[in-house]
């Protein structure tokens, strides 16, 4: 079970990124829960500066990009 | 199984690349033509008439503007994917004041940025030990100094113009800065941010050229399909003016002989946000009408610079003590280089 979150204020980019990792879920075919975080000292605190940022397991993997779901599916395979 | 599903099928990257380029080019080199085959042979229109500049003048703005967009935002968005912020906070915490100002101020040219990652950017620099001055000076630069700024006034009006709206953009960036440190306004922040804790992060950057490709042509999208109609509707006026308003006029408000005139530019550049793309066409034309550069230097800075939904959003950190201050200094800055430019032209 992976614990992905998506951070971000809830901007156009940050509802992309949500809808593509879990389209990324679906092709690597894990189980993951996807968590969106809006708050921005939550944010701030897992030194993210640029949104939307993307967690796994609570390890940045992306800031200020939006990630295919392809490459995002490898994220979750690989790790 | 799933190495199938995760791969998808297309071109080799260096055709889309190359097929993508010479497409750009001769759009480029066919706009002129096209535009005066279009105005003057197809409407019928006149060469010299009112009617004819103003049809002229806008379409062959409408392609160049976009073709300069297009190109330029997708070849600064692949540069950028190198330059995080994460990493230009890394830069600059526990430099000293002057060179720290001056190096955020510089950064804020090629660092993306949007108003929406306003506040976790400033968090995010605070808490990592970067002055206050410093975090401004970044802060202002960054939306005032930006590519599409700097590329639509080079490709419009001219190198020199451009030169100027860059110089004047840092130098107001790093003057306030300095001058927000050296006040010592650090109380003013909300106190909340004091107290995030620290979140340094290093990501690793595994990702491949081809996603940087991906990544910049995405944004490019996503930049130009939200200021074209910005774009249009400021050519529009643009060519309005070149055709039909008479340059007294133009020279009598905007000129010399009105010492309100950059105030009352600056005034009027605050809410018009985002439309730094749609602004440059009509400075070109105001230019073209005898406008002084000052004023239009101003005029441009305080569009980009000073926005009201970003103060709004800017106010979730900071109280409004720090805030009228911030905008009431860059204000400031923004007229005196007005003034200082119309009286250096004059």
């Amino acid at each position: 079970m992976k614990i992905i979150e998506v951070l971000g204020p809830g901007c156009a980019n940050c509802q992309r990124l949500e809808a593509n990792a879990r389209e990324a879920v679906a092709q690597a075919g894990v189980e993951a829960e996807i968590r969106h975080i809006t708050d921005y000292v939550e944010i701030a605190s897992r030194g993210v500066m640029s949104t939307p940022g993307l967690v796994i397991d609570g390890t940045v993997v992306s800031a200020g990009k939006i990630p295919t779901p392809w490459t995002i599916a490898a994220w979750l395979t690989e790790a | 199984m799933t190495a199938i599903a995760v791969h998808r099928i297309h071109l080799p990257l260096w055709l889309v690349v190359l097929a993508g380029s010479v497409l750009w080019l001769a759009a480029w080199f066919l706009a002129l033509p096209a535009s005066t085959w279009l105005a003057f042979d197809v409407l019928g229109l006149e060469p010299g008439t009112q009617l004819g500049e103003a049809v002229a003048f806008f379409l062959y703005d409408v392609p160049k503007v976009l073709l300069l967009l297009t190109g330029i935002v997708t070849l600064v968005s692949f540069l950028r994917s190198f330059v995080s912020p994460e990493r230009v906070r890394r830069a600059l915490a526990g430099r000293n004041a002057v060179a720290g100002t001056a190096a955020a101020a510089g950064f804020g040219i090629v660092t993306p940025f949007c108003s929406c990652s306003a506040v976790p950017l400033f968090i995010g620099f605070l808490e990592a030990g970067v002055p206050l001055g410093v975090t401004f000076a970044f802060l202002i630069a960054s939306p005032m100094v930006n590519e599409v700024a700097i590329v639509l006034l080079w490709g419009l009006v001219g190198p020199q113009l451009t030169l100027a709206y860059m110089a004047a953009g840092l130098t107001v960036a790093i003057v306030a800065g300095l001058l927000i440190g050296r006040l010592g306004l650090e109380r003013y922040v909300e106190d909340y941010v004091w107290k995030v804790p620290a979140g340094a992060v290093t990501i690793d950057e595994h990702i491949t050229l081809e996603d940087r490709l991906r990544e910049a042509w995405r944004s490019t999208r996503d930049i130009v399909g939200r200021v074209w109609p910005y774009v249009i509707v400021g050519i529009g006026i643009g060519a309005f003016i070149h055709g039909f308003v008479p340059t007294e006029l133009v020279v009598q408000i905007g000129g010399p002989g009105n010492p309100l005139a950059v105030p009352a530019l600056v005034a009027l550049g605050i809410p018009l946000y985002s439309n730094a793309a749609g602004t440059i066409p009509v400075i070109e034309a105001l230019l073209g009408k005898g406008l002084p550069v000052g004023s239009a230097l101003a005029f441009m800075m305080a569009i980009t610079a000073l926005s009201l939904p970003e103060m709004v959003i800017l106010r979730k950190v900071m109280k409004p003590r720090l805030l009228a201050t911030f905008a009431g200094i860059v204000a400031a800055g923004i007229i005196a280089i007005g003034y200082l430019f119309n009286w250096l032209a004059a």
